[in-house]
């Protein structure tokens, strides 16, 4: 079925536009939000990503890509950072930047890894650390629009601390299901030794592959490998099955 | 040029007269690659110098072992806009690899494992300007940096020092590479600033 | 389990922004066929290496190259020569 992703006039979605920062909190300790307001925002879908441009004195550029976190909200974008240790950009959105600071952003881009409202087929979304940002887009996208789609998420990070958007995850959405792997520690009531993702935590914390989800995965390149292969060896369709994979240190 | 972000700095890199035009100074030693780092068994590992004719002159991993070294201490330009200096390698000199090697070509056609290619005139390998270098920093050379050989040719641009080096093909007209096939400079000189076609 | 990072790869999401400057609907769900294994997927499933004087995109099951993107100061290069063709969803004509 074709249906364009956000549509606008063309000059305006290529564009570099000017971001400001509006306000930030922090996550985790490792992790900041960013709220930016920019003007002439033509709005985006849940799981869509911007790039993000740094431009220095002496006009040296950096240029790196972000998940955009909020459902929209007019001029409004929020972003999720994760300091990457020795980064060039990620210490620098999560540390150096300011309320009033400007920074550029290009799109809302990315056709295939979004979740549109109109969809009533079940989803399992499956986050790997800093993987939870496109996903957690499309929970507050499913909440805006009163979406009565059934969710499952399943936030594989390293320890209870890392978990991002708490305690919004933990209030009852009806119609979602949370469950969290730690792969350091394990889990607060004892009943899953840490470890990575497995088949298993999937068949128990997903939807059947009868169900027929669509499913969205999400994170470093060797997460998302991994969780896809396992869907599938539970059975889900791979045509079903959409990723995205941030590269080595997650973003 | 874009807008400035306050305090946004950047990688460390410094700017030094000393440089080719637009390039930074880096401490450390980026990877770049376009494609999976392949991982060569120097028990199959070979090197051959094809001519135009088609005669093949090969070595074996240790026939490239025993063959006379050099240790050049040199500069790297990458196109990317980093340099860095006073880097230092151990190999064999390309003038003697082709030592007896019969050619009428004047270009070279460079293939590496995994299918990179790039392209330069044959004298630009000639008269100690270009190495088969197998250690780097007083080590083996990591397979993210080329191991276990890579072509050095520090006059051009980094690109055209192919990691993973397994043989050069001598041709009688200039072929283009990966990178020139897709936009990048023939020659690549990094003091004329040659980086794409055209420049 | 392969989390240990053999290789600095992303996917075809990362095309999205430097490929919107050329194209005039989003690539990440066009759909690609490789012409060494004929795989066919979206351009999104494609391996990407973003590390390089360029951007690569590797067919994921043969790492054979897909698509190259070139960005100069004021020219983009796109080689396609590693795909049969694209094939893009587009909203229906109007006529």
């Amino acid at each position: 079925m074709a249906r364009a992703a956000v549509s606008g006039r063309l000059a305006e979605r290529l564009r570099w536009r000017v971001a400001r920062l509006v306000s930030f909190g922090d996550e985790t300790e490792a992790a900041r939000t960013l709220v930016f307001d920019v003007p002439g925002w033509p709005g985006h879908l849940a799981g869509q990503h911007v790039d993000v441009r740094l431009t220095a004195e002496d006009g040296y550029t950096a240029q790196r890509s972000y998940s955009v976190a909020s459902a929209p909200a007019g001029s409004q974008v929020e972003l999720t950072v994760q300091r990457v240790a020795d980064g060039e950009v990620s210490p620098y959105l999560a540390d150096v930047l300011e309320v009033g600071d400007q920074i550029e952003l290009r799109g809302p881009v990315g056709g295939w890894f979004v979740w549109r409202a109109e969809d009533t087929a079940p989803v399992l979304l499956v986050a790997g650390g800093s993987g939870i940002v496109p996903l957690m887009a499309m929970l507050r996208v499913r909440r805006a629009a009163g979406s009565r789609a059934p969710f499952r998420l399943v936030y594989s990070i390293r320890t209870p601390e890392d978990r991002y958007y708490q305690p919004e995850l933990r209030h009852d959405d009806p119609g979602v299901d949370v469950t969290y792997l730690y792969t350091r520690k394990a889990a607060p009531d004892g009943a899953r030794p840490p470890g990575r993702i497995s088949a298993a935590d999937l068949h128990s914390a997903g939807w059947p592959a009868e169900f027929e989800p669509a499913c969205y995965v999400c994170g470093p390149t060797g997460f998302v490998e991994s969780a896809a292969d396992l869907l599938v060896s539970l059975g889900h369709d791979p045509s079903r099955i959409r990723t995205e994979r941030f590269g080595p240190t997650g973003g | 040029m874009g807008i400035v972000s306050r305090g946004f700095q950047g990688r460390s890199r410094r700017s030094d007269p000393k440089l080719p035009p637009g390039q930074y100074l880096t401490d450390d030693f980026p990877v770049l690659s376009a494609g999976p780092t392949p991982r060569v068994n120097p028990d199959r590992w070979e090197f051959v110098v094809a001519t135009e004719t088609g005669t093949r002159h090969r070595w074996t991993w240790p026939e490239l072992l025993a063959l006379p070294s050099e240790r050049p201490t040199v500069d790297l330009h990458c196109v990317t806009k980093w340099s860095k200096l006073n880097t230092s390698w151990q190999g064999v000199s390309v003038s003697t690899l082709l030592a007896d090697v019969e050619t009428a070509a004047d270009y070279a056609l460079v293939h590496a494992y995994g299918g990179y290619t790039t392209n330069l005139p044959l004298e630009d390998l000639l008269d100690g300007q270009a190495w088969i270098a197998y250690r780097y920093d007083g080590d083996d050379l990591a397979p993210e940096h080329g191991g276990p050989a890579r072509l050095l040719v520090p006059h051009l641009y980094l690109w055209k020092s192919a990691k993973w080096v397994r043989g050069i093909q001598l041709l009688l007209e200039d072929e283009p590479g990966f990178w020139e096939t897709a936009g990048y400079h023939d020659y690549g000189d990094p003091w004329r600033e040659q980086r794409y076609q055209g420049d | 389990m392969t989390y240990e990072l053999a290789e600095r790869y992303e996917d075809g999401n990362a095309l999205a922004g430097p490929l919107a400057e050329i194209f005039a609907v989003d690539i990440t769900s066009a759909t690609g066929r490789c012409t060494e294994c004929g795989t066919s997927g979206p351009v999104a499933t494609l391996r990407v290496y973003v590390h390089a004087p360029g951007m690569v995109a590797r067919c994921p099951e043969c790492d054979h190259v897909v698509l190259r993107l070139v960005r100069g100061p004021d020219s983009a290069w796109l080689d396609l020569r590693g795909t049969v063709s694209l094939r893009f969803p587009l909203p229906p004509a109007t006529d």
